[in-house]
């Protein structure tokens, strides 16, 4: 074991030192390789150096490493997620704490109250946004979520054709299509309108009625595009009639100005939380937020780590509140291959961060975000018809912006040049809008901001290839 | 007794706190309003009447949020014994690095140039975990511990798929964990369940007598969930891949071999780790983590895409996303990957070196048999499949405590709390009774380990002596015994505070 001086005192292996002597002359061994001489041994390279790096230089050599990445924030106008909103100062505090950082899932619940409260009032956030009753404590992303949300459809109505937008983009479906095709169930797509990217409404109802009856479908409000459902209700209804259940996606920071999914019949809810005052991390903080209507056999189907309020135990219930986790029947610890789901770890941490954004923001706040990104949009949307760059879709628009562009390359180039990220290339999603790109508006840019912008979107669209 | 005592606030639901026309932050304190833009009128169709959220100032917001950490137990709060979580010390450098701008204010979309840092970082990663289990390629996309598994069992899948083979048989052991035959199911296997001999091992007869043609893959924990190590894993491996199958390792247990032993010299095709388990990372309460999942040579191609890849030599080396892969089984969460917990797993890696890891498993292991050495005897417990050295991990059973005193797995867990010590994980494995878990890790103290043998020690006289002073526990913690009847009762549950009524 002594292979290394600096093992002997390495900060995180306490026990190297002093103690080790004596716990093996208690367990009955002279050295730790004794532990393991049932283990086949195969030498092998670990590809790593083999001593510990010291804290200062770890720090240097990652930092290094890392400032080969370019921080664009405030010159990232990317289009489709994710997406740099305004993370309030307060939550990398809150979150930063090593009680909630170094928790495990709150198994124990009396000794893990403060991440069981948090988890609920996370619930009840997403409830009330979405217009739901019950929300679960979160899923790894919007992608799992809907395809989570497609299995659930199955499984309340014992049917498996699950119906989508074809404007959903191409690794999204990939991730729902990995969820459902295994376990039987078909993935429908249904065209969108070229005119506003949102779903073919005849198309969908023919569909609906055509073949095997229907689990479930999903849409969307905003779309992909940013555009808006006019009647996503319509949708619904139309579903409902056939005997399946609505799924229905909303933008969280949209809720604030449009109708919630609980108000136009969706039985589930799903969105992408990152918006919820989590930053970017190149894709990597991801949280998928899902929530049904309180019927018992919906719930009894719901996928994740469900917290429940409850009571100490005693006579009449009269005790304190607290929080536990609730319907452990339902998941894999118990169920086992007959789970809802097999999730486990979520994405717990940022759930809670949400959570602390919406308490921030409140309904003012949360108000006021959704309108100025709604006002953001359209600002941006006129300047940049101005200057010649046409929308692809007509109608409102809720961040999201896809623009026509003679040479989309050639911009992306020019938007480099002047140092910005470029648009999201919507031809590998769509082949059918080779020319289009995606920009997103969000409230975190100063007017001052979005103006330079769109000069250097206009001046690189200007440019001879 | 020891005088712990966890905050206990009776802290209401946030949304009964605050006051009309308060607020923690505003769209004018974020962006600084719409002057100047337009307003968009939106139709009454689409418009939403109102929400009703909270109206909080910052600071109510703030010491809400802070007496609610106060009422929680994290590895920075004390030992966190749960077997088969490796709750090891999460290093406050690696939250440093993780914090920074160019890992948190990154697109994935940003052009190549602009992230080699990013790529570079998760190219060196995805070496190091191949290096470490011998595996020949990873995937770093994975989520968590279980989308691994379900990204293992879809390459089952579909790597039958492409030699024309479909198999429809996943074998599980009865010590699984349950996300192992869930996340089967979950890749539409069958799952076929193999029991645990007398030696604590998978039964290697009763395997031999479930494989089969249809045999997709065999999942394994290696050590297993009783912390005892399969010796028998190679021939286990001969057996399914005689049968034509797979062998999937389990990596939520690596920790018992770091460094000492590799998944693909054992016979394993397809590996899943759990960076927020053996490489440190924080669980933050339940994610996010990150599930990465090596493959053998020969089958790379099922990789998710996009992998990671590296063009030109050392010093001139430059790094892309390469999407196009005929055979990958596509994705299984949005963009590449847990991009903040790569970077601490990463850091972790180099603040350990080869030679730390192997001091990690070894110190680990030892505190685990040290515990098991010290707590035999104690009335009432008992370690099933004894005899067997431990790795990472051990299984105490309070069958027979539970039978004289009445005082269960799940009552001796809340007199640990009231001493201070957090609970192992119970009741599982499901094969053992009354089962108390127990992973002791690699940071924990010597004294920390000598802290729950003597509490054992105490709950043992005191389930004897007065049981039922151990059924009112906690009386310590933030609150009480909690009535879990009661939050799983249709006419009682309460899941949001929209339900049930609304």
């Amino acid at each position: 074991m002594r292979v290394l001086a600096m093992l002997d005192r390495h900060p995180y292996l306490p026990n190297a030192s002093s103690s080790m002597e004596e716990m093996l002359k208690i367990v009955g061994c002279s050295r730790v390789e004794d532990l393991f001489s049932d283990v086949p041994s195969a030498g092998f390279d670990a590809g790593l150096p083999a001593g510990p790096m010291d804290e200062a230089s770890l720090g240097r050599a990652v930092c290094k490493e890392l400032s080969r990445n370019a921080v664009l924030a405030g010159r990232c106008f990317t289009g489709g997620g994710p997406w740099f909103h305004h993370v309030p100062s307060v939550i990398r505090h809150i979150v930063s704490r090593g009680e909630f950082l170094t928790a495990y899932t709150p198994y124990q619940a009396e000794v893990s109250q403060g991440t069981l409260q948090a988890l609920f009032e996370f619930q009840s956030f997403v409830c009330e946004l979405y217009g739901m009753d019950v929300a679960n404590a979160s899923m790894y992303d919007l992608a799992t979520a809907i395809g989570e949300a497609g299995l659930l459809c199955a499984r309340v109505t014992g049917r498996r054709r699950f119906m989508v937008p074809a404007s959903l983009p191409r690794a999204r479906l990939a991730v729902i299509r990995n969820y459902l095709v295994p376990q039987g169930i078909s993935l429908e797509a249904v065209p969108y309108s070229p005119e506003d990217g949102t779903v073919d409404r005849d198309a969908f109802r023919r569909q609906l009625a055509e073949g095997a009856g229907i689990a479930g479908a999903y849409i969307e409000s905003p779309t992909f595009f940013g555009t808006l459902e006019r009647d996503v209700g319509g949708f619904a209804d139309a579903v409902h009639d056939a005997g399946g259940l609505a799924v229905v996606g909303a933008d969280p920071l949209s809720l604030g100005a449009l109708k919630s999914p609980g108000e136009t019949g969706a039985d589930v809810a799903v969105g992408d939380g990152q918006p919820l005052g989590i930053p970017p991390g190149f894709g990597g903080n991801t949280l998928g937020i899902m929530a049904c209507r309180g019927e018992q056999r919906i719930v009894r189907q719901m996928p994740g780590r469900i917290v429940g309020m409850t009571s100490e135990r005693g006579e009449g219930g009269g005790g304190r509140t607290g929080y536990v986790l609730a319907l452990g029947t339902r998941e894999q610890h118990i169920r086992r291959e007959r789970a809802t789901s097999n999730i486990c770890s979520n994405e717990t941490l940022l759930a809670i961060s949400a959570a602390i954004y919406m308490a921030l923001m409140g309904r003012a706040g949360l108000e006021g975000v959704s309108k100025a990104i709604l006002s953001r949009t359209r600002y941006a949307e006129d300047r940049l018809r101005s200057a010649g760059l046409e929308p692809l879709f007509g109608g409102i628009k809720f961040r999201e912006l896809a623009v026509k562009a003679g040479d989309p390359d050639a911009v992306n180039r020019g938007l480099a040049r002047r140092g910005y990220s470029g648009g999201r290339r919507l031809r590998g999603d769509f082949p059918t809008l080779e020319k289009g790109l995606l920009f997103a508006f969000t409230e975190a840019c100063s007017r001052e901001e979005l103006d330079g912008f769109i000069e250097a979107l206009s001046g690189a669209a200007g440019e001879k290839a | 007794m020891t005088a712990f005592r966890q905050a206990s606030y009776d802290e209401p639901p946030i949304f009964s706190m605050g006051s009309p026309g308060r607020t923690g932050t505003s769209e004018v304190w974020v962006g600084g309003g719409t002057d100047g833009m337009p307003k968009v009128a939106l139709p009454r169709e689409v418009a939403r009447e109102g929400i009703r959220l909270p109206e909080v100032s910052q600071v109510e917001v703030v010491r809400h949020y802070t007496r609610l950490s106060q009422m929680t137990w994290g590895i920075d709060t004390g030992p966190y014994p749960l077997g088969s979580c490796t709750m090891k010390y999460n290093p406050k450098v690696n939250e440093d690095l993780a914090s920074m701008d160019t890992v948190q204010q990154i697109h994935p979309l940003q052009g190549l140039d602009g992230i080699q840092g990013a790529l570079s970082l998760m190219y060196r990663l995805e070496r190091a975990l191949s290096a470490l289990t011998g595996m020949s390629k990873f995937t770093l996309q994975p989520a968590a511990g279980a989308n691994g598994e379900l990204t293992g069992c879809l390459m089952m899948r579909k790597h039958f798929e492409i030699i024309g083979k479909p198999r429809p048989e996943m074998i599980v052991p009865d010590s699984a964990h349950g996300t192992n035959p869930a996340s089967a199911a979950m890749a539409g296997f069958r799952v076929v369940e193999v029991p645990t001999g007398e030696d604590g091992c998978v039964d290697v007869e009763a395997l031999k007598g479930a494989v089969s043609g249809a045999t997709a893959g065999f999942m394994m924990t290696n050590p297993n969930t009783l912390g005892i190590f399969e010796g028998r894993v190679m021939e286990i491996a001969g057996i399914v891949h005689d049968a034509g199958g797979l062998m999937y390792y389990d990596g939520a247990n690596f920790q018992g071999i770091l460094g000492r032993a590799r998944p693909g010299d054992l016979g394993f095709d397809i590996a899943h780790l759990n960076l927020h388990k053996t490489f440190s990372t924080p669980h933050g309460g339940g994610g996010p983590g990150a599930g990465p999942v090596g493959v053998a040579k020969g089958l790379e191609g099922l990789l998710p895409v996009p992998t990671v890849e590296r063009d030109g030599g050392e010093g001139g080396e430059r790094y892309r996303l390469e999407w196009c892969r005929l055979e990958s089984i596509g994705k299984v969460r949005a963009w590449y990957g847990s991009f903040p917990v790569l970077v601490r797993a990463y850091a972790y890696l180099l603040s350990m070196g080869a030679e730390g890891l192997r001091a990690s498993s070894g110190l680990a292991v030892l505190n685990t048999n040290y515990f098991a050495s010290r707590i035999a005897g104690i009335r009432g417990f008992d370690v099933p499949y004894g005899g067997r050295r431990r790795k990472h991990e051990v299984v105490v059973s309070a069958e027979r405590l539970a039978a004289e005193t009445g005082i269960g797995a799940g009552d001796v867990a809340k007199a640990l709390i009231d001493m201070g010590l957090h609970p192992p994980t119970v009741y599982f494995p499901l094969i053992v009774k009354e089962a108390l878990m127990f992973e002791f890790a690699d940071s924990e103290t010597k004294e920390a380990v000598d802290s729950y043998v003597e509490a054992l020690k105490r709950v043992s006289e005191e389930a004897y002596s007065n049981p039922s002073g151990i059924s009112a526990a906690p009386r310590n913690a933030a609150i009480g015994r909690l009535d879990e009847v009661r939050a799983n009762h249709p006419k009682t549950m309460r899941l949001s505070h929209r339900h049930p009524q609304r």
